[in-house]
């Protein structure tokens, strides 16, 4: 099987909690891996696994990184599971409608994040037309956004996205990135792929 | 070998300084107005002192290093873009008289290398050129030993100040413009910083290495260039939130040149610290070669020079 979701998600994220044996898929069922973003509070990640199983998902494993806080104070949890490839963009909606995050979803789908820096007149600029721009024009997810504006909103300041796109489609996400960062004159501080960066 | 060294600047001078370690003779050394010349060898000594005392570095004229019995002509003068005169003349002339060059000056193997390798093609003397890039770092040397058509990418941290700056900027949270001005003081950024942080410098190299890897049709002109001026200590901030950082990285491949700030992981080996330069070499069947050192400095860009010197067939 060559494209197996199950097989690439390491390599994305270099976490190594999906390592071990390929599950078996049996009838049609195959298995996935999610990783989601919860909030540190009592309940949520029961909370965030209920669409799974009510949507016809069966849970094979659990990796609950607490103490490993992402940068919003959030805690990253990886689920594997297994379900009939039909099934599961129906339970990655309903993660979504759950108000749960899901930052990456299988392999496939998602399968990379790339963060960028953005610089310029961020606010005079419209931030929020900018980020949904890159959203529609790179098909992709805004997973996380900071910004700092230390010398007042119309002033040069600087922000972070971090982007979920598809596998493989990095390059032509930042090349989309930096046509529309020329266009409104920002400064787009790229991640350098490729190579043992 | 005889060398005759064309420049007084810091490599110049300390080619001539360390020549005789590497068992080389220098027959002549010139800045821009006057020239030391003797065929029996120099006295390197005397002349530094007299360079540095702001004395004519000898009675001869700079013509005068041409006319003067020598093996191999040492490229030193300052980088200069588009026609990259007058190195590249000086180059021409050393080549059709059939002498060897060995290079420190970028702007001729930047801007003009498929004339160069003309005039190699019709020489006796050979050209080669590993100061330019990286300084102290052997660059070009690993290219050519992996041989340039099995090398996919060249990539990396190739310019000391601006990367100073963006590392200063980093652990200190200071703006550009202040921290500028702390390299200003420490020398570690010229007065008119300008090729250094708007990329020129780095691109140069990169171009120059684009050119090795394609064996030449790029000059500067074909190179996408971003400096760092624009970068805010805001941005190195955001960056650090997801254990990243920003560095000036250039790329060069068979089809393009490089050259702009880039997120980089904070403790990935591109994310080389102070005027540290590292250059990564992707090879097609040895994986990622990596090499990291000081890539400027008088001594350091002489000992590539006079690796060089001894690379070269004899005459």
């Amino acid at each position: 099987m060559v494209d197996d979701p199950a097989e690439n998600v390491d390599s994305v994220e270099g976490t190594a909690a999906t390592d071990g044996e390929e599950p078996e898929t049996d009838g049609g069922v195959r298995a996935y891996t999610v990783r989601l973003e919860l909030v540190d509070e009592p309940g949520e990640l029961l909370r965030a696994l209920a669409p799974i199983s009510e949507n016809g998902g069966n849970l094979l494993s659990i990796h609950h990184e607490r103490g490993n806080i992402t940068p919003r104070g959030h805690i990253p949890v990886e689920v594997d599971l297994e379900c009939p490839p039909d099934r599961f963009d129906d339970i990655v909606g309903a993660l979504r409608d759950a108000g749960v995050n899901v930052i990456q979803a299988g392999a496939e789908h998602y399968g990379e994040e790339i963060s960028v820096v953005l610089v310029g007149h961020l606010v005079e600029s419209d931030l929020s037309d900018t980020l949904s721009r890159i959203e529609a024009d790179v098909d992709a997810v805004l997973l996380d956004l900071s910004l700092a504006a230390p010398d007042g909103t119309d002033a040069i300041s600087s922000a972070r996205a971090r982007l979920a796109i598809d596998s493989g489609r990095s390059d032509e996400a930042l090349e989309a990135i930096r046509a529309i960062g020329s266009e409104k004159e920002l400064t787009v501080v790229e991640p350098l792929l490729g190579g043992e960066a | 070998m005889r060398l005759a060294i064309l420049g007084a600047g810091d490599v110049g001078r300390s080619v001539a300084d360390l020549a005789s370690e590497y068992g080389h003779e220098v027959v002549a050394i010139a800045d821009s107005s006057d020239a030391a010349v003797d065929p029996s060898g120099i006295d390197v000594e005397r002349t530094l002192e007299r360079k540095v005392g702001n004395e004519p570095v000898g009675t001869a004229a700079p013509e005068d290093v041409f006319e003067t019995e020598y093996d191999v002509l040492i490229e030193a003068t300052p980088t200069t873009l588009d026609d990259a005169e007058p190195g590249f003349t000086h180059t021409k002339r050393a080549l059709e008289a059939d002498r060897h060059v060995v290079l420190a000056n970028k702007g001729p193997v930047a801007e003009r290398y498929g004339e160069l390798r003309a005039l190699e093609a019709e020489s006796a003397g050979s050209i080669r050129f590993e100061a330019t890039v990286g300084g102290a770092i052997p660059v070009l040397s690993t290219i050519e030993d992996s041989t340039p058509q099995a090398v996919t990418t060249v990539r990396g941290v190739l310019n000391g100040t601006a990367n100073f700056i963006l590392t200063r900027m980093a652990a200190e949270g200071l703006d550009y413009e202040h921290v500028l001005a702390e390299a200003q003081d420490l020398g570690v950024a010229e007065a008119d910083p300008t090729f250094d942080v708007d990329g020129t410098d780095a691109a140069l190299k990169f171009v120059i290495l684009a050119n090795v890897l394609s064996d030449g049709g790029f000059s500067l002109s074909d190179a996408t260039v971003e400096g760092i001026q624009n970068i805010p200590g805001s941005a190195l901030d955001l960056a650090a939130e997801d254990g990243r950082t920003i560095r000036l990285i250039g790329e060069a491949t068979r089809e393009s040149v490089r050259v702009g700030p880039r997120l980089v992981p904070e403790n990935g080996a591109l994310a080389v610290t102070g005027t540290r330069n590292i250059v990564q070499i992707e090879t097609r069947h040895a994986g990622s070669l990596a090499s990291s050192g000081r890539g400027a400095g008088g001594p350091e860009t002489a000992t590539a020079v006079l690796s060089d010197v001894g690379r070269l067939p004899t005459r």
